[in-house]
């Protein structure tokens, strides 16, 4: 990956051929689902990325978006599914009547405008009360998370509107396809495929323009920017509106792929699995977020079937390691080989020390972000 | 320099690592592929999870699963062949339940799976046993309102347990009664149905309360009962909450004379983390204790402790898993075959001396005949039974065959 900064459109071209066209032709239909299930959080932690990593925002509730996308299109799902009836649902927990907030859903249009317009909405309001007031840092990540435990504890106190802690789950059809088909999912794997990529492709603009830089300038000295006659709150809410609309896109396409949408998958923790995936990744540059979001992904699922017992001490040690020995993640730590090599050309006998962590570090961030 | 070269070294294991994300599946598949192929084995999965906070509970069951794999296995297999288990960890997450059921199946290719606690699991699980049209035996007693075609319950629906429940607290002369449960879908089903029957009973229902699973404090709860002032208390927390909880009461001074609480999710197991000085004298209801008396109950008891220590303790959903690897060995044996459809078709009317007692199999449900039973919590952490239904009460998870029931659901 630590190549993608010398040859970028080459090697994110050998990564789109990887992704869509090796993948689908080795991976047997689980593991191409499960590739797509991963691509959903890396679509989380690209949002993630781009706020934390580029904006310094720490957003530790992310999992609220992400559920309030996939809430709109399993509601849509299981409207489709119930054919005018209540969904199964509502049935067991004694509603006779299909609720007004449901009603809307019926019509893919606004659920599919809900998934995206919800979360930013939302976002925006929430990121204008508080950047406004200059509620930053540890602050404002533990505002996030505050509302993720909001979110669930909300869920799971109203069964009768959303299938409480089993969440929604058991759809058939989407837009007419039968969902267990291998064929279906197969299209699922690259509508994900091609929307991750042109997300990226989109927050690389987003990041390389005027406004990118005066992101990552907020990030270093918000008050500074603030002075010179820019209003940090305007751009960090877009930003957050930004990165809560690619949650919640990512949790619309999580539905279909893996069939289930519950208060489980946006907690605390989920939201912080993803905040430590970007981590992990190398969070300066938005490639990084992508990549610890599927290396965590592909981590989880392969300990956890060769180590039924004790694969969540494998995973706790790969974010160990890799944040020891790497605090900027792997593509940090990529890039600091790259330049450790550079910087010694032709004197394989150099009695010079490595570069510091710090200035590669940057490197990343300039290169990269 | 030491330093570069490890971060090289670093950096070039996290690409492969990366490599092998997108494209190193091959090689596993091929292993299992070969593995299935192999003529003496028959693989089972069994899923439940071993993270998380469900685990206390279902590695229990797990370990009850193993053991009757590993009899099994040592009176000859089934047609000849040795069962070989495939364990996968579902980690308290019911989105995890629902991926490893499919790996379990399609990359396994387990002929059946023995899996799922919470009913949020079961949901999940659901649509992919029904499409893949593959087994799963669900060992725990849940909410009823449910019938697939793809998964046998062994453990009791509601009238087997809720029902007879109140029955009991009927018959003991209780009329006003307060629910008292975690926040998710059993409890919310059940004292939909419990309200219902008090309705048609001639019983009052005080109040009721949810708490969030994993809730611990339980003043506020407790002081709400204590000034409704029930004859009992019907409670259906599950997991830690009943710790504080039941610590709470005794604090209070509820005792079990004044203001049984009944509940219908602790067991032997559970016991022992409640401490027994806080719920001793309360009664539970179940299908099987640990002190159920028969032949074929002392043999398991044994053999699990055996296994497994001498302090370890048998409980109902742990015998409930431990009966379904029999019940399916007995079907396939029947069928002659591991065939899905095959074994659904000899499994109705399979009756098998169990520990809890008789258990047949309802063809058309696909649940169990079970014996109802309540017992009471001993100073020795043990219960003991006081009262049972008799004989194996036919499985009705609709609740067709109750009048004042008509209400609750529709097929």
């Amino acid at each position: 990956m630590n190549l993608t900064r010398l040859k970028g459109p080459g090697l994110f071209a050998a990564v789109a051929v990887l992704a869509l066209v090796v993948a689908p032709l080795v991976l047997e239909p689980f593991r191409l689902g499960l590739l797509a299930k991963y691509l959903c959080f890396a679509i989380v932690a690209l949002g993630i990325g781009l706020a934390w990593g580029q904006g310094g925002m720490l957003v530790l509730g992310q999992g609220v978006f992400f559920g309030l996308g996939g809430y709109a299109m399993g509601m849509h799902l299981k409207l489709v599914d119930a054919q005018g009836d209540l969904p199964d649902f509502m049935i067991w927990s004694g509603v006779e009547q299909l609720p007004a907030l449901w009603k809307p859903f019926a019509n893919p249009v606004f659920a599919l405008a809900m998934v995206v317009l919800g979360p930013m909405l939302i976002a925006a309001v929430l990121g204008l009360l508080v950047f406004r007031q200059r509620v930053r840092g540890a602050y404002f990540a533990i505002l996030t998370q505050a509302l993720a435990a909001a979110f669930v504890i909300l869920l799971v106190g109203r069964q009768g509107l959303t299938g409480g802690t089993n969440g929604l789950t058991n759809f058939f059809d989407l837009f007419g396809q039968d969902l267990a088909a291998d064929s279906t999912q197969r299209g699922l794997y690259f509508v994900v495929a091609i929307v991750t990529g042109l997300l990226y492709l989109g927050a690389r603009q987003l990041v390389g323009s005027r406004f990118g830089r005066l992101l990552v300038a907020i990030r270093d000295g918000e008050d500074r920017v603030r002075f010179l006659g820019y209003d940090p709150a305007r751009v960090k809410t877009v930003v957050f509106a930004i990165s809560a609309g690619m949650a919640g896109l990512a949790g619309a396409l999580f539905v279909p792929v893996v069939g289930i949408i519950s208060p489980a998958l946006l907690g605390v923790v989920p939201s912080l699995e993803l905040v430590v995936a970007v981590a992990v990744g190398g969070r300066f540059a938005l490639a990084g977020a992508i990549l610890g979001a599927v290396v965590m992904g592909y981590a989880k699922t392969s300990f956890s079937e060769q180590f039924a017992d004790g694969w969540l001490y494998l995973q706790g040690e790969l974010f160990i390691l890799v944040m020891t020995l790497a605090p900027k993640g792997i593509l940090g730590l990529a890039a600091s080989a790259r330049d450790a090599l550079a910087r010694r050309p032709r004197r394989p006998t150099a009695p010079k020390p490595p570069p510091t962590d710090d200035a590669s570090g940057r490197r990343v961030m300039e290169e990269v972000g | 320099m030491r330093k570069t070269a490890w971060c090289s070294v670093v950096a070039v294991a996290a690409l492969a690592a990366t490599l092998t994300a997108c494209g190193g599946e091959a090689p596993a598949n091929k292993d299992a592929a070969a593995a299935s192929g192999g003529d003496g084995d028959i693989k089972v999965g069994i899923l439940h999870s071993l993270s998380g906070t469900m685990a206390i509970s279902e590695v229990t069951v797990r370990d009850a699963e193993l053991l009757a794999i590993e009899e099994i296995n040592a009176a000859g297999g089934v047609l000849g062949k040795k069962l070989v288990p495939v364990v996968e960890d579902g980690a308290s997450d019911w989105p995890t339940f629902a991926e490893k059921a499919t790996k379990l199946i399609r990359q396994d290719k387990v002929a059946t799976t023995f899996g799922g606690w919470t009913s949020a699991s079961r949901k999940a699980m659901l649509p992919v046993f029904e499409r893949s049209k593959a087994l799963l035996w669900y060992p725990v007693q849940y909410e009823g309102l449910e019938s697939s075609p793809y998964i046998f319950y062994t453990g009791a629906t509601t009238n087997q347990q809720i029902i007879p429940g109140l029955d009991y607290l009927k018959e003991q002369g209780k009329k006003k009664i307060f629910l008292v449960g975690s926040d998710y879908v059993f409890p919310r089903t059940a004292n939909k149905i419990i309200k219902a029957y008090a309705a048609a009973n001639d019983m009052e229902i005080l109040g009721e309360e949810y708490t969030p699973l994993g809730h611990t404090e339980y003043s506020t709860l407790t002081n709400k009962v204590l000034q409704a002032k029930p004859d009992a208390v019907f409670n259906t927390l599950n997991g830690d909450s009943n710790v504080a909880f039941f610590k709470q009461l005794n604090s209070a001074g509820v005792t079990a004379e004044k203001m049984p609480v009944l509940s219908v999710s602790v067991a032997e197991e559970e016991v022992k983390g409640i401490g027994v000085d806080n719920i001793a004298g309360h009664p539970v209801a179940w299908n099987y204790y640990q002190t159920t008396e028969n032949a074929a109950n002392e043999k398991f008891v044994a053999a699990f402790k055996a296994k497994y220590g001498a302090d370890k303790v048998t409980s109902d959903p742990m015998e409930a898993g431990y009966n379904a690897v029999y019940l399916w060995a007995e079907a396939v044996k029947k069928a002659g075959s591991v065939e899905v459809e095959a074994v659904r078709k000899a499994a109705g009317g399979i009756a098998l001396d169990r520990p809890e007692g008789l258990v047949t199999i309802d063809g058309e449900s696909q649940h169990m005949y079970k014996t109802a039973r309540i017992g009471v919590i001993q100073p020795d952490g043990l219960i003991k039974e006081v009262w049972n239904s008799g004989e194996p009460i036919k499985p009705d998870p609709y609740l067709k065959g109750y009048p004042w029931a008509s209400g609750l659901a529709t097929g």
